[in-house]
């Protein structure tokens, strides 16, 4: 499903990827991990669409984003949930005004709105703060709020940059299981982590970067 | 288009001193224009009117003969620049003068045909033959004056030209005021929105989503203000319609012509049209790269 051929990306004199070749398969569930620097970040935003790598081609079905013209990139991007660690909630809008915001930009009738991010945030558990805003929520209700954000659209890949970085263990526990719930249905789910004991834990497929290069790429892998 | 709508009038509701900001800049600056316009328009319809009834007005001494009056006449006839004349007896003056002051029993009460001077109205082919035929009609012994309009046409004129020049400068300075003051506060909520923009683009928002909606606040600010500089044009000027119409006399200028003002509005919203939309696009293209 994801090709990175050859992929590198420099920022001046700075490489921060060299030469990335990977596949990941539908449906898969991928850790990205390694130190901070280590191009974690840069690659899911390559995927994006946010940065153009430098060199190399990046395949997300039968297309190549590095190739896609500007006025496609939004087309793109709906196929593409995105997760950050800081939430980046709107927070003059509501739990549901937020979750709908993703449907609002697809242009979807107010009904189908209203259907979906009520199936999505009765599925991530956060029903009953739907009219809260984000500063109303706790760490983990923002963080099940930007995941409904993500994949209330029904998108092919869902990109996690450490998603439980600013989460207690219990409360990010809680977030994985979600996550990992959202992969059972099919979606392939990319996430950047530090977090050793929730590698650890999931046994999934995870790619270790270190300074912009793959050093290990294991399925059921660990993180040390 | 709706969604665009909506989300314009949310970025309005949230901040609501910067909206007014705008509007009452937009409503200034389109007041100050319809003032200008109806002052041109109506100078312009006073000189006009002047200007097609080219007319001097003999008045008689007492004691005047009807023979001296044909005499006049034929000698006016005879002079080509002349297209029509018309005597108005002493009676027919008080008649005149009762019309026009019949709301003032003092002025009536005081005046008699007999205080009111006899007169000849001489139409001429144009503003041009007035002095000529002022000058034959001033050597006539029975003539005691002579009011020639020319001096108003002239005056009218030069009105005429100095409201529109000083109208196209000040309503220029006001336009360019106007847009970038609309150019600095959708650049203001661009900046402020920057987050949000950010989150709508990862999200697949298309550029002309995240644009529309600032592009809409800049022709809603032109419209509300001009709509309400309309209305209050529009309020003054009825208002002071019995006031101004005393002073206008013969010149049929009001009440005002409603097509007229239907026109400026027209005129005045695809002018503020123009001007929000370009303020906005501007700052659109400054201040949001997508």
């Amino acid at each position: 499903m994801i090709h990175f051929n050859s992929v590198s990306k420099k920022f001046g004199s700075s490489l921060a990827l060299e030469d990335i070749s990977l596949e990941i398969k539908q449906g898969e569930f991928v850790f990205i991990v390694g130190p901070s620097g280590a191009g974690k970040s840069t690659l899911l935003r390559i995927l994006t669409r946010e940065l153009l790598p430098t060199n190399g081609e990046i395949l997300v079905g039968k297309v190549d984003i590095t190739k896609i013209k500007d006025r496609d990139v939004p087309h793109f991007r709906r196929k593409v949930g995105i997760v950050f660690q800081d939430f980046k909630l709107l927070d003059d809008r509501t739990v549901f005004e937020n979750v709908a915001l993703t449907l609002e930009v697809q242009n979807k009738s107010d009904e189908e709105i209203q259907k979906m991010v009520e199936h999505t945030l009765k599925l991530v558990e956060i029903w009953g703060q739907r009219n809260l805003f984000p500063r109303q929520l706790s760490g983990g209700e923002a963080q099940r709020t930007a995941i409904a954000r993500a994949v209330v659209g029904k998108p092919d890949i869902v990109l996690a940059d450490e998603p439980t970085g600013d989460l207690d263990p219990k409360t990010a526990w809680g977030v994985i299981q979600l996550l990992n719930e959202i992969n059972s249905w099919g979606t392939t789910i990319l996430m950047a982590t530090h977090n050793q004991e929730i590698v650890n834990t999931l046994k999934r497929r995870v790619i270790k970067l270190k300074a912009g290069k793959i050093v290990s790429d294991t399925k059921e892998g660990k993180y040390d | 288009m709706i969604r665009a709508i909506a989300f314009t009038k949310r970025n309005i509701r949230r901040t609501p001193f910067q909206a007014l900001a705008a509007s009452m800049v937009m409503f200034l600056t389109f007041l100050v224009l319809q003032i200008f316009v109806i002052l041109a328009a109506g100078s312009q319809t006073s000189l006009r009117y002047f200007e097609s009834k080219p007319q001097v007005i003999a008045f008689f001494k007492d004691g005047i003969s009807s023979q001296d009056i044909s005499a006049i006449e034929n000698a006016l006839q005879q002079e080509g620049r002349v297209t029509n004349t018309k005597f108005v007896s002493k009676e027919d003056a008080l008649q005149i003068y009762r019309e026009r002051n019949k709301n003032d029993p003092m002025l009536l009460e005081l005046v008699t045909a007999s205080i009111l001077p006899a007169s000849l109205e001489i139409s001429t082919q144009s503003p041009q033959d007035l002095a000529p035929v002022a000058e034959i009609l001033k050597k006539e012994p029975v003539i005691s004056d002579v009011i020639v309009p020319e001096d108003l046409v002239t005056t009218l004129t030069s009105v005429t030209r100095i409201i529109r020049t000083v109208g196209v400068a000040t309503v220029g300075f006001l336009m360019v005021f106007a847009t970038l003051v609309i150019i600095m506060i959708i650049g203001f909520k661009i900046r402020l929105k920057r987050t949000e923009i950010e989150i709508m683009r990862l999200l697949g928002a298309s550029s002309s989503f995240v644009r529309t909606p600032f592009i809409l606040e800049g022709l809603f600010y032109g419209l509300t203000g001009t709509a309400l500089a309309w209305v209050i044009s529009y309020g003054l000027l009825w208002y002071f319609t019995p006031f101004l119409q005393g002073y206008l006399g013969e010149v049929k200028l009001l009440p005002v012509n409603p097509l007229f003002m239907l026109a400026l509005l027209g005129g005045s919203l695809a002018l503020a049209c123009f001007v929000g939309g370009l303020g906005s696009i501007a700052a659109v293209r400054r201040y949001l790269k997508i």
